[in-house]
């Protein structure tokens, strides 16, 4: 008795943002959905964005549910388990783990809570009650490449990465295609920051690579200092995650942003209805999990409607960012004319195509 | 042309990137010159980045901004000075706990002002800046607080060594008890150092805020107080040397994005490397002569003082 209740205690210290855990409702029992975030929600970026999916939840199945969160919740250490598994005794029946450090904590949990279901964003570990979830993000930089491509004068985009991992150089192979599909001349420069998050060096490489000709910049690192960077020294951004015109109002084309909600009322359905099962979710432009966010006024209506028209045709799957022909840095033949690369391939991606300059190792 | 736009660019980078370390090792190393290790540099950077960051887009100007920011600072310093110096707690524990605390507490009273744009210091200081030909871009981004980073090596190594207020705070530093019996109040002065170190380490967040990136976001100040704490040891506790180390710190990171951008031959992880490869070689270099170290190590660093008579 005494161990569980100093257990619970700890497990209680360990939460600062304890009390955003809302107390069981006694009468007609909602569905309980509970939600870890790896970062506090702020007003933009990768968490801000689980919490609007989490919101449309809520308006979507109103009463039926309860859905908590736990914000800040660190990758390292055992804080992660701790917080999944009071989640998980606190009878939260579903469980979104929105980090990929959250992997293996998850399946801890999961295994000794087999009635409650999981769901883990960009995992790849699976299990009878767990899920994985992700998004095509690619797809969405496909298209800031054909904007990027159509904008830039200088033909030298630049490109502000964290780490040369599969699922940023993704993004860089995207915008490199797109953007020489319709100006073959573009070059894109990446900088790693080796970073996810440290506004002062976004800002820097950013810099560097405006002042070696980059009139286009993007990022793929989590603060917004490579768009307001832009909007000061006058050259084109893209957004990442969430909505950033506001930071970048004269400068900032569109944004790629990631939308949770439809994938999150869905699975909760599921569960309620005892419906759910262990899936593996990769959604993009298609299932609404990837959307460019509003354009600028800058980008011209025939940008636009070029967007628009590829967009419907990645929808309708008669254009695949990957294919062919594409090749690598040295010339040599990756994808052939008439192939794509196949979902595998591109999960694992670890070359960089023609017109990328930069090195992976 | 083009050559000697990006050598500017690189030295202008770099001025920029060390001016953050330098600012917040100074106020660093006058405290440990006097005795006393404050860790939370890193938790009164993020008070003065935020508090500068309020204070300058609330009034409009960026002097009440960086003003409050070293208060700020000298605020959170206070209350470690009181901690440590009157009520004697254990001053490592202390450090520690006031970054945690300025950690959380910053990003508590900055919350509402993520995402709020504001212009860089220099684009404030010269409206045409975006006009201008990219080479005087680049010189007009080397704002005041450069400046100041650039000549403080040089009014420190005069207060140190050249001066009659910087014998006495070495003297508190090496030997509390002999500078007490000589009749120096050396807690008062402890608290001046904590004070001062506190202040420079908010101006070197405020630096963060209004001139590097201008933006505030949670934990902006990314460990850079941790790394101007490393650079103070790194300097054996002297002023020059830790304006070399900031330099070749802040060199380092810039070189490496540009070497990339250029698109040299190099493997991004050994770039990435380079910052902390440097400290390391030059650390080993210094600690290679234990006496040295020692001679220049305060000697009474980190020990509390009760004055006993």
């Amino acid at each position: 008795m005494n161990t569980t209740r100093r257990s619970l205690l700890r497990a209680s210290l360990a939460l600062p943002a304890a009390g955003l855990l809302t107390r069981p409702a006694l009468a007609a029992e909602p569905f309980k959905v509970g939600f870890i975030y790896v970062a506090p929600i702020g007003d933009a970026g990768w968490t801000y964005q689980h919490e609007l999916g989490r919101k449309a939840l809520v308006a979507a199945l109103g009463g039926a549910v309860t859905a908590t969160y736990v914000e800040n919740v660190p990758e390292e250490g055992a804080d992660a388990e701790r917080v999944i598994r009071k989640l998980a005794a606190d009878g939260h029946k579903l469980i979104y783990t929105t980090s990929f450090g959250f992997m293996e904590p998850t399946l801890k949990v999961a295994k000794t809570s087999p009635k409650v279901k999981f769901a883990h964003c960009t995992g790849y570990k699976r299990a009878p009650n767990v899920s994985t979830y992700s998004a095509r993000f690619y797809e969405g930089r496909y298209l800031t490449g054909l904007i990027a491509g159509r904008m830039t004068k200088t033909n030298v985009i630049g490109y502000v990465a964290a780490f040369p991992i599969p699922e940023v150089v993704q993004g860089i192979n995207a915008v490199t295609l797109a953007a020489r599909s319709v100006n073959p001349n573009v070059t894109v420069k990446v900088v790693f920051v080796s970073t996810w998050f440290d506004p002062g060096k976004e800002r820097a490489a950013a810099d560097t690579l405006i002042s070696q000709g980059a009139d286009v910049v993007m990022h793929h690192t989590d603060s917004s200092a490579v768009v307001q960077g832009a909007e000061e020294k006058g050259v084109w951004s893209f957004g990442y995650d969430s909505d950033m015109l506001r930071f970048g109002p004269k400068t900032n084309l569109t944004s790629v942003t990631m939308q949770w909600g439809d994938y999150y009322i869905a699975q909760t359905k599921d569960a309620i209805a005892g419906t759910w099962k262990s899936t593996d979710t990769w959604g993009g432009l298609k299932s609404g999990m990837v959307a460019l966010g509003p354009f600028n006024k800058a980008v011209p209506d025939a940008v636009v409607a070029e967007v628009a028209a590829a967009t419907a045709k990645i929808e309708s799957g008669t254009l695949a960012p990957f294919s062919g022909p594409i090749k690598d840095q040295a010339g040599a033949v990756k994808v052939a004319a008439g192939a794509s690369l196949g979902d595998g391939d591109i999960l694992g991606m670890n070359w960089f195509t023609e017109g990328v300059q930069g090195k992976l190792g | 042309m083009h050559e000697l736009e990006i050598a500017v660019a690189i030295v202008v980078a770099t001025l920029r990137a060390a001016t953050p370390l330098m600012l917040a090792g100074f106020g660093e190393l006058v405290t440990e010159r006097s005795g006393v290790l404050n860790l939370g540099v890193e938790g009164m950077m993020l008070m003065g980045a935020s508090v500068g960051f309020i204070g300058t887009v609330a009034t409009g100007s960026p002097i009440v901004g960086l003003v409050l920011a070293m208060l700020a600072g000298a605020a959170l310093a206070l209350v470690f000075a009181v901690l440590t110096l009157s009520l004697m707690a254990n001053q490592v524990a202390t450090g520690l706990a006031l970054t945690i605390f300025g950690v959380g507490f910053s990003a508590l009273i900055g919350v509402s002002w993520v995402g709020t744009p504001l212009q860089g210091l220099s684009t404030d200081i010269w409206p045409s800046l975006s006009t201008q030909a990219p080479i005087v871009q680049q010189l007009m981004l080397i704002d005041p607080l450069v400046w100041l980073a650039a000549i403080l090596p040089f009014v420190a190594q005069r207060f140190l060594y050249r001066s009659r207020a910087g014998l006495v705070l070495r003297a508190v530093g090496e030997s509390h008890d002999v500078a007490h019996a000589l009749g120096y109040s050396v807690l008062r002065i402890r608290y001046f150092a904590v004070l001062f170190g506190g202040a420079m380490s908010g101006l070197a967040g405020a630096y963060l805020s209004l001139a590097y990136s201008p933006m505030w976001s949670e934990n902006m100040v990314a460990g850079r107080g941790w790394i101007a704490l490393a650079l103070v040891v790194f300097s054996t506790w002297k002023p020059l040397w830790l304006a070399l180390g900031s330099l070749l710190f802040g060199f380092v990171t810039i070189a490496q994005f540009q070497a990339e951008g250029l698109g040299l031959d190099l493997s991004p992880h050994l770039l990435a490397m380079l910052p902390y490869i440097a400290t390391i070689i030059v650390l080993v270099l210094i600690s290679r002569d234990a006496t040295r170290l020692k001679l220049n190590a305060p000697a009474a660093l980190g020990r509390p003082f009760h004055a006993t008579a």
